[in-house]
């Protein structure tokens, strides 16, 4: 017990934004290792949804599709929304974390020291982009096991991950900023649930025009469907036309509303 | 605390400051100095306002009107350079129990931007110091209540500043902890560390403070060292325990002012605290029926009955827990 506690001067210079985010991100990392039961949950979310859709579903909705034969034909249409909700899964992740953050003292601990504002937040965002990619990844992967097999371009490709990473970064604003207005870390898990019932209410798994009148209208205008499309034209060689400005957009106006909303909402301070 | 030490400008000044939350005055006029090198306790029961004040002064929320000055910088201009000096452990556990241990203490010296070497031996350092060597590397989930403070101090602890603040810090420890908890924070006072801490418990100040603030709905209503706050209160009292209720009855009866507890058998009688008033009292009391006798001096408790006119919770019972038994249970103590 003789080990002095308060010897060393501080060599804190003040807030460094680029080096608190990476500290943080690496404590995302950290928590993403620990909590294996959750990543593997997130991961397997959307290969679940996969293999359904593929093997119980694949046989009779791919004979349905126009100029489709089979499952295989199914499989290359819906594996855009599999995509998509593999950023999804991600993303819902968290809105819980953050709200598991404030919920717990460590956010006010961060707020009593010296750090850049932005670096909780940006960690978080930071470390749901690395687990995107993982996911994206891992998706893909078992898709080609399973006999997925891709037309698209080199140049469609990085389409595809470039978009992919701005609909990790548009969605991820969304749920940090639900997961801070969440009062707790189980309303935080379950808000953001109707994020993943969405794709299915678009293009992803049926042609839209298959849909009724009413349905129709909103699948083939809510922001998943030029997205759907956009990936679907890119990893099938095609050409996205106006969709990919259309995704870019909704990317770009849910991504920056949502991002002054979360810190909107981390600066103003709760009262107790 | 040195003399030397209180020389210098003091690390906390605190000038008529207010803090509402819409309707609700927490915070009305509250003035205080704390000398650098000293322990301050700010006492009070739930609700009183202790928790606002240190978040004003840890820069988490600002107040309305009024002063407040860290360590010489003004907590509503000047955060950030209050934020490099200061050490703050809320009163709700700030700890991260997906990571070890060792990696909460990690992530304290990257985040105060420890050369990693540094940082590395800073962690061992205090895991060491705190008891937590055999533990370091297990997620904090695992860990007790007891070791789950220690660590948040701990951490605190990592940036090595010279002005902590401990918002109550015992609330929810089993008494062993609680003074182990103690023994750290003496150690801390011991190297020049000043220390605001508020509590609910007056043994709490008692044990630790060199100057006490009994805060009451917003208001300071008294300040000063434990022993002049104690010298407020005049007078003490003599519990004398009974062998009978009948006894008791007879005595309660005889002797004025007494209040008698029938549960426990104790008949409290007022007490000034002179040689003379016991020896007479002492005379009165009927030998066979005596079956103990306990000279009670003033201690914070009789304090803030006096001052504030409730009194606050004991420091062994959960705030939910104290009831009016358990009041009278601590009388007889």
């Amino acid at each position: 017990m003789s080990a002095t506690i308060a010897t060393t001067a501080p060599v804190n210079t003040g807030p460094n934004a680029v080096r608190d985010s990476w500290t943080m991100l690496r404590r995302n990392m950290l928590q993403m290792i620990r909590y294996k039961s959750l990543t593997l949950m997130l991961i397997a979310q959307p290969l679940i949804f996969l293999l359904l859709f593929v093997y119980v579903f694949g046989g009779t909705m791919g004979a349905g599709l126009p100029g489709g034969d089979g499952r295989s034909d199914y499989m290359a249409f819906i594996m855009p929304a599999i995509v998509v909700m593999t950023v999804v899964s991600v993303s819902l992740s968290t809105a819980y974390t953050i709200a598991l953050d404030m919920e717990k003292g460590i956010v006010d601990r961060f707020r009593t020291m010296a750090i850049a504002k932005s670096a909780v937040l940006t960690g978080r965002v930071l470390g749901a982009i690395v687990f995107t990619v993982v996911a994206f990844v891992v998706v893909i992967a078992v898709a080609v096991l399973l006999g997925y097999r891709s037309d698209g371009t080199v140049l469609g490709w990085f389409g595809v991950i470039g978009l992919v990473l701005l609909m990790t970064l548009a969605l991820t604003w969304a749920t940090v900023a639900l997961g801070l207005s969440a009062p707790n870390a189980e309303t935080a898990s379950n808000t953001p649930m109707p994020l993943m019932f969405l794709p299915f209410l678009s293009s992803g798994f049926v042609p839209t025009d298959s849909m009724p009148a009413g349905l129709r209208w909103f699948a083939e205008y809510q922001p998943f469907t030029p997205m759907i499309d956009t990936l679907r034209a890119w990893m099938s060689g095609a050409d996205a036309g106006s969709d990919a400005w259309l995704a870019i957009g909704w990317c770009a106006l849910i991504g920056i509303a949502c991002y002054l909303w979360a810190r909107g909402l981390y600066t103003k301070v709760r009262a107790h | 605390m040195t003399t030397e030490m209180t020389m210098q400008a003091p690390a906390i000044e605190v000038a008529d400051l207010h803090k509402s939350f819409d309707d609700n005055h927490v915070l009305q006029g509250i003035d205080l100095t704390v000398p650098a090198g000293t322990v301050y306790a700010l006492l009070g029961p739930n609700g009183a306002g202790k928790t606002t004040a240190v978040r004003i002064l840890t820069t988490l929320i600002s107040g309305d009107a009024g002063t407040a000055t860290v360590l010489g910088h003004d907590v509503g201009t000047d955060p950030d350079a209050i934020r490099l000096r200061i050490g703050v452990t809320g009163q709700f556990s700030a700890i991260d129990e997906l990571l070890t241990g060792r990696e909460n203490l990690q992530l304290m010296a990257d985040l105060n931007h420890l050369p990693r070497q540094q940082g590395r031996a800073r962690a061992q350092e205090l895991l060491e110091r705190f008891d937590l060597v055999d533990a370091a590397d297990r997620g904090a989930a695992t860990y007790s209540g007891g070791m789950k403070r220690r660590l948040d101090l701990a951490m605190t602890l990592v940036s090595s500043p010279r002005l902590i603040f401990l918002d109550e810090p015992s609330t929810g420890l089993d008494p062993r902890s609680r003074r182990e908890l103690w023994q750290i924070i003496r150690e801390l006072i011991n190297e020049g560390v000043t220390i605001f801490l508020t509590t609910q418990y007056l043994e709490e100040a008692d044990e630790l403070a060199h100057k006490v603030g009994v805060l009451d709905g917003g208001k300071l209503v008294a300040e000063g060292t434990p022993a002049e706050l104690k010298r407020r209160v005049p007078g003490g009292r003599v519990d004398v325990t009974y062998a009978d209720p009948a006894a008791l009855d007879t005595a309660a009866g005889v002797i004025d002012g007494a209040t008698s507890y029938e549960q426990s058998l104790i008949l409290s009688i007022p007490h000034d605290g002179t040689l003379d008033a016991l020896q007479q009292l002492i005379g009165r009391l009927d030998n066979s029926a005596v079956t103990g006798l306990e000279v009670h001096t003033p201690d914070l408790d009789d304090v803030f009955l006096a001052l504030t006119g409730h009194r606050p919770q004991s420091a062994e019972d959960s705030p939910e827990t104290t009831t009016e038994t358990q009041m009278t249970e601590e009388v007889a103590r």
